[in-house]
């Protein structure tokens, strides 16, 4: 069967809206998935990470993210002695390109890999006037591109500063924990190119999931606990003058 | 930049558009709460602004949403706060308590305390204004002793209500602010309280200072007694606001959380000029000492109007930078409290100075129109027949 | 007693505004999203729509089935959990049809020293090397494999 150019044109919006009809029946528009089965959080070892921006650069050019705006970014840490109150920090363009060598000898030095938490009590979304950000019922946190009226609150309320402004969509934009990809089975962009395996994917609703033995076993800690936003972002070994 | 600041954080999210809006919706509530003085607590003294501070305030009220509007990432999305409010944020709460306000309190209290005059336009004018008035007065014409009265007690409850949904309206912009807890400089439970203090000293500010023009351009004599009414209403109110701010100012010292450096160092250096400079000493101690003066001494009614106007000036000054050390002042550090950014106000952007001065002229001309449609003045209005007075 | 006649105004003020809310709610029932609310407070839609956003890395588990032979080189070295597109970039693509796109091999000169040059920052188990001192200019793959980089002379094709 032939199709003209123009039969094409029309057949293609035609069959494209068919689809959407068909993807709104499964709401993970993957097969085998069931949101009910997964909760997903990430567990982050301070003592692996180098600090090498595979993981920026790897999700920039995963989810198109533009220059200067970060879903997510490495921080280096350089704490003198006691003084966890005033650690000198830097992220040369988020540590994309990771880190020159630092102009500073002794002392306590670092690495912290940072994004979006999908914390279970997030501020971001308590303030969404709209509700264009929102918590998926597997525990990741979103924001729908075309609901989103472009207020920023949002990204005021997040502690964390992970939310940005998208320069050209005029929408609020942040780590989705490459939703696309998890609920096909596939793990995060950040995980797959992080060369030490500082980052891995934890499915806490998994039981079989390593997390569970590595929190049976080890100290961890969230970002800002004192704020109680629910962060599922474990880190092991972070030191207390992370901010 | 100085220092260290999450990467997104570098670029400042709410511009001087948002600094507009809590002072506009301020000076609606201000505005509001002297028109209340004197039909509710029956400040007999200040009635010759009753109608002009209501007219006031709805002009500042229809300007209020514009600078929300340039600022939306996409503006023609706008009606989804109405549409699907999500209830936990104040944000959309806001788009009914404002509504609210708007058709149920302001709007209805202007009508029904216009409707006389608005009967009687209709009945005197011609043309397209002998139209709008008829649509206006809904296609009645009663003005009958009774209905008269009617229209009294209702505006009397309307006025009622309306005085905690001026609190509301501005308590709300506070809140907006004051329950961020990512942000030191915003979470706090003063928040409203302060906001709705500054909101009534900067709206009874401007009433005053719109009296005093329009006198002078009507060439009428100003009312001394309620010039000096307002101005002891606008000093009392001053003392609270001020305390409630070095209340704050106080307990942030006292207590010095993980915050306090970074904050003390940000209004020591970036915000010393538009706090310590503008918004205390000329937008505070300078008003509160010549009012104090004024109160304090009898002096001649020339050497009172000026400072009485001075003082306006001052006040609305230094309610404006108010707004303005709340909302840049909060983006200016990191959440980290490590570093600090600039805000770069551009001039003929969308969110630029440009906008922003013509936001704030706006109103002006609205009260100008309103006035010519209904004027405020206690003086008699055309009645039907005879030489038309006015124009 | 209230005659009817002096509030009239006021029943045509109300229903002026009885009016309005029924145009609300006309207004709202037509432009609501239909899929809004079925999961959440959110539109139910935008789930399937940031689900189905396009993938660019094809994941480790892509490579070996065509590529057995380096997957068993760099599963015996110290690279073993080195995942392939840390290095060659997002090449989902050319897993799904390895001739849509030919994979650019990894700029050397850049690629290794952002792991491998030494910071102070890097946890100090990590091996780490003052680049210049070390190597003189040479590129990293004159000596090293990088599927498998234990040291072998001449290494570079």
């Amino acid at each position: 069967m032939t199709l003209t150019r123009r039969q094409l044109l029309v057949l293609l919006p035609a069959a494209a809206t068919a689809w959407e009809f068909v993807l709104a029946g499964t709401p993970e528009a993957a097969p085998n998935y069931s949101s009910a089965d997964h909760w997903w959080g990430m567990l982050l070892d301070i003592t692996k990470c180098i600090g090498c921006g595979s993981c920026v650069r790897a999700c920039a050019m995963e989810n198109d993210v533009p220059d200067g705006y970060f879903r997510t970014w490495v921080e280096r840490y350089h704490v003198d002695d006691f003084h966890i109150e005033s650690p000198v920090v830097d992220s040369p363009d988020g540590g994309k390109e990771g880190f020159p060598p630092g102009d500073f000898s002794g002392g306590k030095n670092f690495f912290v890999p940072k994004f979006c938490n999908h914390c279970v009590d997030s501020p971001c979304t308590q303030v969404c006037p709209v509700g264009a950000t929102f918590h998926t019922p597997d525990g990741v946190v979103l924001v729908d591109q075309n609901y989103c009226v472009g207020c920023r609150y949002c990204i005021q309320a997040c502690p964390y500063g992970c939310r940005f402004f998208h320069p050209t969509k005029h929408v609020a934009d942040k780590c989705t924990l490459c939703y696309h990809r998890i609920t096909k089975g596939l793990t995060t962009a950040c995980c797959e190119s992080c060369p030490t395996g500082a980052r891995q994917l934890a499915d806490l609703r998994n039981p079989n999931d390593p997390i569970h033995a590595f929190l049976k076993t080890h100290s961890v800690q969230v970002l800002k606990p004192h704020l109680a936003t629910g962060a599922k972002n474990f880190y092991y070994g972070l030191d207390g003058s992370v901010r | 930049m100085q220092g260290f600041m999450y990467p997104n954080e570098i670029e400042l999210q709410w511009s001087v558009l948002i600094v507009l809006y809590p002072f506009i919706t301020g000076l609606v509530a201000g505005a509001f709460i002297l028109a209340s003085l004197a039909r509710i607590f029956h400040v007999e003294q200040v009635k010759p602004t009753y109608r002009l501070a209501l007219l006031t305030a709805l002009a500042f009220l229809i300007v209020a949403p514009m600078p929300l509007q340039l600022h939306l990432g996409h503006p023609e999305r706008s009606l989804e706060m109405y549409l699907t409010p999500h209830r936990s944020s104040a944000m959309a709460m806001f788009g009914f308590v404002y509504l609210w306000y708007l058709m149920a309190v302001l709007l209805m209290e202007i009508w029904l305390d216009f409707r006389k005059d608005i009967v009687i336009l209709s009945q005197t004018t011609k043309g397209v204004k002998r139209h709008f008035y008829r649509v206006l007065s809904l296609g009645s014409q009663n003005i009958s002793p009774g209905s008269l009265h009617v229209d009294d007690r209702v505006g009397w409850a309307i006025t009622l209500i309306g005085i905690p949904s001026a609190f509301l309206l501005h308590g709300y912009v506070g809140f907006i602010f004051g329950s961020v807890k990512a942000n030191p400089w915003w979470s706090s439970p003063l928040m409203p309280v302060v906001f709705i203090f500054s909101a009534m000293v900067s709206g009874i500010a401007l009433v005053m200072l719109v009296y005093m023009v329009a006198s002078r351009l009507r060439k009428t004599a100003i009312d001394m007694r309620c010039l000096d009414t307002i101005a002891k209403y606008l000093f009392y109110t001053f003392i609270i606001d001020f305390t409630l701010e070095m209340l704050d100012l106080i307990h942030r010292i006292y207590e010095a959380d993980e915050s306090f450096r970074s904050l003390d160092f940000m209004v020591r250096t970036k915000l010393f000029i538009s706090q310590v400079v503008v918004q205390i000493f000329l937008g505070t101690v300078t008003p509160l000492v010549l009012l104090a003066i004024t109160q304090l001494f009898h002096l001649r009614h020339k050497l009172r109007k000026r400072i009485y106007a001075i003082s306006g000036i001052c006040t609305l000054i230094g309610i404006f930078a108010m707004r303005w050390n709340v909302v840049i002042g909060g983006q200016l550090f990191s959440k980290s409290f490590l570093g600090y950014t600039t805000y770069k106000m551009g001039f003929v952007t969308r969110e630029g100075l440009g906008p922003a001065i013509f936001l704030m002229l706006l109103p002006f001309i609205i009260l100008y129109v309103l006035v010519k449609l209904l004027p405020p003045w206690y003086e008699e209005p055309p009645t039907p027949g005879s030489l038309s007075a006015a124009e | 007693m209230v005659k009817l006649q002096d509030i009239s105004h006021l029943l045509r003020m109300a229903a002026v505004f009885a009016v309005g809310l029924v145009l609300f709610l006309v207004f709202r029932s037509a432009f609501i999203p239909k899929s809004f609310g079925r999961y959440g407070h959110f539109r139910g839609d935008a789930l399937a729509e940031i689900a189905s956003r396009p993938i660019h890395y094809a994941g480790h588990q892509a490579c070996g089935d065509c590529h057995p032979e380096e997957a068993d080189t760099k599963a015996k070295g110290v690279h073993a959990h080195v995942n392939c597109e840390t290095c060659h970039g997002p090449l989902a693509k050319h897993a799904e049809d390895p001739t849509s796109m030919t994979p650019q091999l990894p700029d050397v000169a850049h690629l290794c020293v952002r792991c491998h040059s030494e910071n102070i920052a890097k946890p100090p188990g990590f091996p780490q090397v003052n680049v210049a001192e070390h190597s003189g200019g040479q590129l990293c793959d004159t000596c090293h494999q990088p599927h498998s980089p234990a040291l072998v002379v001449g290494a570079r094709k």
